[in-house]
């Protein structure tokens, strides 16, 4: 039988104490929804399983002076939703994350945890990429930050250096007149991994469109920032032609795989579908209307 | 016809009986209890599809500290192959012995090979790990055009088909008049073939039992079936223990819906706690159920209708290829035998063709058969009904089956209610409604079916039992597996004319109620209705003769009437009535307990018809279909507890749209289930569903006493070929295949976009 | 390997069990602490059986550790009744039959009294896709959400009552 210890520290320093020396054995522990699952399947046979929630900067939601926000990497869910403000600024970062899994995951399930998880359809990371999050980890050598993009290397797995711990994601302040959502293709109406999953963040200026940031998940080894995507968008009034043409862009991204969720044909017509649908609801909520 | 009439209890919704445990967490289902001293086992399942198995080596798990018995085939009660079938019931022992554990040959991934019980459930997984098994990998196939194929790998060499050793194990025919002939006189003639996938019952409880074996061969099982004394049967046949030194006792069940009407584990557990002397709990994973327990077949149909301009069908022929898995057994009865039934058809021929492949064992699943050939030819009802530019329902009602109608299946139908849930759909405030635009890029659409399932009869047992305090305990045999004890609760309160609140119902384990069948074929509320009524009314007799015995008179001159026995009439004698209570107070001085029981091999099962109406909407540039309205109007003979009739009528409803739109086992290149959960397994949560209404057609069952008719089956058979037809009806595309899931719908509006540009 | 000693409370119950590291709440819940009315449907958190309340937040037992439940306050089915009064989800499903073969009811009631704590008059639609994460292959749902809007109802009509 395989040793196993779990540890619940109650800081950083000591989570990353106790992460790096563990090695490659070691898993962190933030909602477990992915983890334990793993673990009961027999894929992943952790030696050491670091419990982060009891460390308060990876739980805290804040909101900065200037509208930015600090999320933890643990913070679930349910208390992101819970917020008062944050879905306010970001409530197409907030469909992203509240759409991992069921009521009873959103209880514990974090978007660090969807992060780091490596899948390319996690559900909060094509929002989080469109949102252009900044991600800061820390290590034996300490803290560094990253793009959100730049985390995922492929599936199950990530850029961070060994002995890395995500600690938070950081959303900039937004000018007024900005907005974000997100929107998946799944069968059924819940319960699902996304077929294909889009971010969609833009500012509008009277009527004209002056920043987009598109995110596209499940369609690639990695979720992707599509930035031709984003560039057909900027400078339009987000007609038609502007939409098809951010709509190509976001099916030429596209590189996906046949598989029990999805065909190749279907997921990249299927991104050129969502990519409107998500714009158009994006920009709604930019406008007010 | 003894039908009850004025009825206080019959058609009340009453509160279950055992609804009080399972709302507080009480109930005890198969995983749900202990043994002192218990163990755990596991199983060791085949990675391959098919694979002889050259030797297996047992003895590094053996050493492994913890580890308690080790089992393999060696173990299991042998039926040989060449010496011809042991039935029971329906399954074929040579092929249960073979399914539990695996013989000579692995026959799909995660047949069992051998099994473990150790002190923890992590010791067993272990050394399951630490057998050494040798594996002559063979060539598999699946699917069933690949089973059929003359290269195939063959599962069963001794099994002949044209004189050749063949994966095709079986032929049933239902034939009536001439098909040839018949074709001849119509006008209008659609021949479609369509393909399904297999399908999981689904229950949420996974397989589990818990047994213990004394020194002495005394064996009790605790585990959750359909049917103990199948649990019983097949354990004792498996395992060599007499029937008498096991006691079998049902589980509270966690959905079955046919899937737990054969035995997985049972006979492993008992001979893991017959070797380690110590109580054995073995509980499935979720993959294990999903790799070994049987799924319902995939399945190719052909169908062909035949009829004149006026409507008339003047002929049709089905034929029906069902996968059976690893051994033959596939419903090809269901699906032959139902499919064309609602209908008076004069010139028929329905085949039906077992398959075996590499897949795990078929087992059954509501109504088996039925909803395979029923999605096949209530589509091509819809198509010739629309080449002869009639209403599709009305199209039924012009060839409905009635009363008189010979069924190629055998029998000639009594009264029977097909016409009357034809024209409540009809009539239905739902037919009636206009379908209504979705928003923007979504198209509507309606579509009818109708279906037909057997019902059964069978064995069961009852005992009626007057307590002390004088109150009623009924027990029977039967695992409730949807409300049927509210039902017998129900009919014995009428038939005692007491309160319900004072009839508890129990079911029995098998060493304490007589031979009951398997819960199973919608045969359970109304065989043991049969057994109930006719021990309360020998009940009644006691109680009238006990009263007359009181007062002195003939107990023909005692009738019984709400809860107490009275004088027939004034002449009779002037008695205040006694009560139940009095009654049983007085027993012990006039005779004894009061109690009795009946077993009877019942007869007179009446087929059950129901009709449905489907609505969907489709979201046509991501091809997803959602069911918004659906009503389902069902011939429930009687509705003794109306809330579990429609419960039945909703779930079934809500299997067969998974089964339309998502739900499929999906094979990868190596032969292995790649959906193996609840998260790719695609079963419909809340959030798909509308509500479901439900139409509840009473024509009684004139062979039972309260009128009662299966009603569990039903509901699933015409589920696909109505949401098929709505799509249809929606799209102008019409499916043969399903899931008609969103990939699938995408992909035929495309090529219709492109055939129109073209 | 070292058994973990976690207290915590469930039910309002201070409770203490001794757990394997790598054991889930729910293997705590339904071996040590003897509480089976949470279900084991698939344990990969897709079927909704096993679901609980931690801090008042519905999860699914499954998919948390049992070393986890230090310090918090669980909430399970056999919590739900008030000693003898059920709750009135309980009461309601009975009347309303909703439920068949009973193996997800612990589960729906646990996720419909966590729905209702927070929003005391969701729309049918609120209803549906809250119970998403807790899968009924026996009743098609309807019974089901139709109790869990009729409680509401109720509910809301007693405060109502209460409060004049």
């Amino acid at each position: 039988m395989a040793d196993i210890r779990y540890l619940a520290p109650q800081s950083l320093d000591e989570a990353i104490g106790a992460f790096a020396a563990a090695g490659s054995a070691a898993r962190i522990l933030a909602g477990g929804t992915d983890l334990l699952v793993q673990m009961r399947s027999g894929v992943v046979k952790p030696g050491v399983i670091v419990d982060i929630k009891k460390i308060a900067e990876m739980t805290a939601i804040k909101e900065g002076a200037d509208g930015s926000f600090v999320i933890g990497a643990a913070a679930s869910g349910m208390a992101l939703y819970e917020h008062p403000r944050f879905g306010k600024v970001w409530p197409g970062v907030l469909e992203g994350i509240n759409l991992i899994g069921s009521k009873q995951v959103q209880g514990r399930a974090s978007p660090g945890g969807n992060l780091m998880n490596g899948s390319p359809a996690g559900d909060s990371v094509p929002a989080m990429i469109a949102a252009g999050a900044i991600v800061t980890v820390q290590g034996p050598n300490g803290r560094r930050e990253l793009k959100v993009e730049d985390v995922p290397a492929g599936p199950g797995r990530t850029n961070l250096k060994p002995g890395e711990i995500l600690v938070s994601f950081k959303l900039p302040s937004r000018p007024s007149g900005s907005s974000d959502a997100y929107l998946r293709m799944i069968p059924r109406t819940e319960m699902d991994i996304a077929v294909v999953g889009i971010g969609v963040s833009l500012t509008i200026k009277d009527g004209v469109c002056t920043a987009a940031r598109v995110g596209l998940g499940a369609v690639a080894p990695t979720a992707l920032l599509v930035e031709a995507a984003g560039k057909a968008l900027v400078g339009s009034k987000l007609d038609d032609a502007a939409l098809e043409k951010a709509a190509e862009a976001c099916r030429a991204a596209c590189r996906p795989i046949d598989d029990k969720r999805g065909t190749i044909a279907y997921r990249i017509k299927t991104a050129g579908v969502l990519l409107k649908r998500t714009t158009a609801i994006a920009a709604k909520r930019a406008t007010g209307k | 016809m003894n039908l009850v009439t004025n009825n206080k209890w019959i058609g009340q919704r009453t509160i279950r009986p055992d609804g009080m445990d399972k709302v507080t967490g009480r109930a005890q289902f198969a995983a749900d209890t202990t043994m002192p001293g218990m163990i755990w086992g596991k199983v060791l399942r085949s990675p391959h599809p098919h694979a002889r198995i050259r030797s297996i080596d047992t003895s590094k798990a053996e050493k492994l500290p913890g580890v308690k018995a080790v089992v393999t085939s060696k173990d299991i009660v042998d039926f040989p192959i060449d010496k011809g079938a042991v039935m029971l019931g329906i399954q074929d022992m040579r092929w249960m012995c073979r399914n539990v554990m695996a013989r000579d040959k692995a026959l799909f991934p995660g047949h069992p090979v051998a099994a473990v019980a150790a002190t923890t459930e992590a010791i067993a997984a272990e050394a399951c790990k630490l057998i050494e098994v040798d594996y002559e990998v063979l060539p598999w196939s699946i699917e069933i055009e690949d089973a059929i194929k003359p290269d195939a790998s063959v599962l069963h060499e001794f099994n002949k088909w044209e004189g050749k050793p063949s994966n095709i194990a079986g032929r049933l025919e239902h034939k009536k008049g001439d098909i040839a002939e018949g074709f001849k006189q119509a006008d209008v003639v659609i021949e479609r073939t369509f393909t399904t996938r297999p399908v999981h019952q689904g229950y949420i409880e996974p397989h589990a039992c818990l047994i213990s074996v004394a020194p002495d061969g005394k064996t009790t099982i605790w585990s959750s079936s359909q049917g103990q004394f199948m649990v019983r049967a097949m354990t004792s046949m498996l395992t060599g223990i007499p029937q008498s030194d096991i006691r079998a006792i049902p589980a509270e069940i966690g959905g079955g819906f046919g899937g737990k009407t054969i035995v997985y584990l049972e006979p492993v557990a008992t001979m893991l706690a017959k070797k380690s002397g110590r109580p054995v709990k073995m509980v499935m994973t979720r993959e294990e159920v999903m790799r070994a327990t049987g799924p319902t077949s995939g399945s190719r149909s052909t169908v062909k209708i035949g009829a004149k301009k006026d409507g008339t069908i003047v002929a049709a022929h089905g034929t029906f290829y069902l996968q059976a898995g690893a051994f033959p057994g596939s419903p090809i009865r269901g699906a032959a035998g139902c499919s064309f039934t609602p209908y008076d058809i004069p010139n028929l021929l329905s085949e039906g063709f077992d398959v075996c492949s590499n897949r795990s064992k078929v087992a059954a699943y509501r109504a088996p058969g039925a909803p395979i050939g029923a999605y096949a030819v209530e589509c091509v009802m819809d198509e010739v009904a629309e080449a002869l530019k009639m209403d599709p329902l009305d199209f039924r009602l012009k060839n409905a089956a009635k009363e008189g109608t010979k069924a190629a299946h055998g029998p000639t139908f009594p009264r029977i209610g097909y016409i009357e849930t034809v024209e409540a759909a009809k009539n239905s405030p739902h037919y009636a409604a206009p379908l209504g635009k979705g928003p923007a890029g979504t198209l509507r659409g309606r579509g009818v079916a109708s279906g037909f399932w057997f019902n059964a009869g069978g064995e069961s047992s009852a005992q009626v039992n007057i307590t002390e305090d004088g109150n009623v305990v009924v027990t029977t045999g039967h695992p409730d597996i949807g409300g049927s004890r509210a039902g017998i609760a129900n009919i014995c309160a009428e038939l005692l004319g007491i309160d319900y609140k004072r009839v508890s119902v129990i079911i029995g384990d098998t060493q304490t109620i007589g031979f009951s069948n398997l819960t199973g074929g919608s045969r359970v509320l109304f065989a043991s209705a049969m057994v109930v009524t006719q021990s309360a009314e020998k009940v009644i007799q006691t109680l009238r003769e006990r009263a007359a015995k009181i007062w002195n008179i003939d107990p023909e001159a005692v009738k019984w009437d709400q809860g107490a026995a009275h004088p027939v009439s004034p002449n009779a004698g002037q008695f205040e009535p006694l009560t139940l209570k009095e009654l049983a107070e007085k027993a012990p001085a006039m005779g004894g307990p009061i109690g009795a029981g009946v077993q009877l091999n019942t007869a007179g099962a009446d087929g059950g018809f129901g009709t449905h109406v489907c609505d969907v909407e489709i979201d046509t540039d991501l091809g997803i279909a959602r069911v918004i309205r659906y009503t389902a109007v069902q011939d429930v003979g009687r509705a003794i507890h109306p809330g579990y009739v429609e419960g039945q009528l909703q779930g079934g409803v809500a299997q067969g749209i998974g089964w339309a739109l998502n739900e499929e086992y999906i094979y990868n290149k190596d032969g292995k289930v790649d959906n193996p959960g609840f998260l790719d397994y695609r079963m419909p949560v809340c959030s798909d569903l509308p509500m479901i209404d439900c139409i509840m057609v009473e024509v009684p069952n004139p062979k039972h006493p309260q009128g009662v008719k299966g009603v569990g089956e039903v509901p699933l058979v015409p589920v696909m070929a109505a949401v098929a037809s709505a799509i249809y009806n929606a799209l102008g595309i019409r499916f043969y295949s399903l899931p008609m899931s969103p990939p699938k719908i995408s992909a035929a509006l495309d090529a219709n976009v492109k055939q129109a540009a073209e | 390997m070292a058994k973990i000693h976690v207290t915590t409370t469930i039910n309002g119950e201070p409770m203490e069990y001794l757990c394997e590291p790598n054991d889930t709440m729910l293997d705590a819940l339904r071996g040590p602490l003897g509480l089976t009315g949470s279900k084991e449907g698939c344990s990969s958190g897709d079927c909704g059986a096993c679901s609980i309340t931690v801090d008042d937040r519905l999860v699914c037992s499954c998919l948390m550790l049992a070393a986890e439940a230090e310090g918090h306050e669980l909430r399970t089915i056999e919590g739900l009744a008030d000693g003898e009064k059920l709750h009135p989800l309980q009461q309601k499903f009975l009347e309303q039959a909703a439920l068949q073969c009973g193996i997800c009811t612990s589960g729906m009631l646990i996720a419909s009294d966590a729905l209702l704590r927070r929003n005391p008059n969701p729309s049918e639609e609120e209803v549906r896709f809250w119970l998403a994460g807790n899968l009924c292959r026996c009743t098609g749902y309807d019974k089901i959400v139709r109790a869990v809007m009729e409680t509401a109802a109720e509910m809301r009509d007693g405060i109502k009552e209460a409060a004049q």
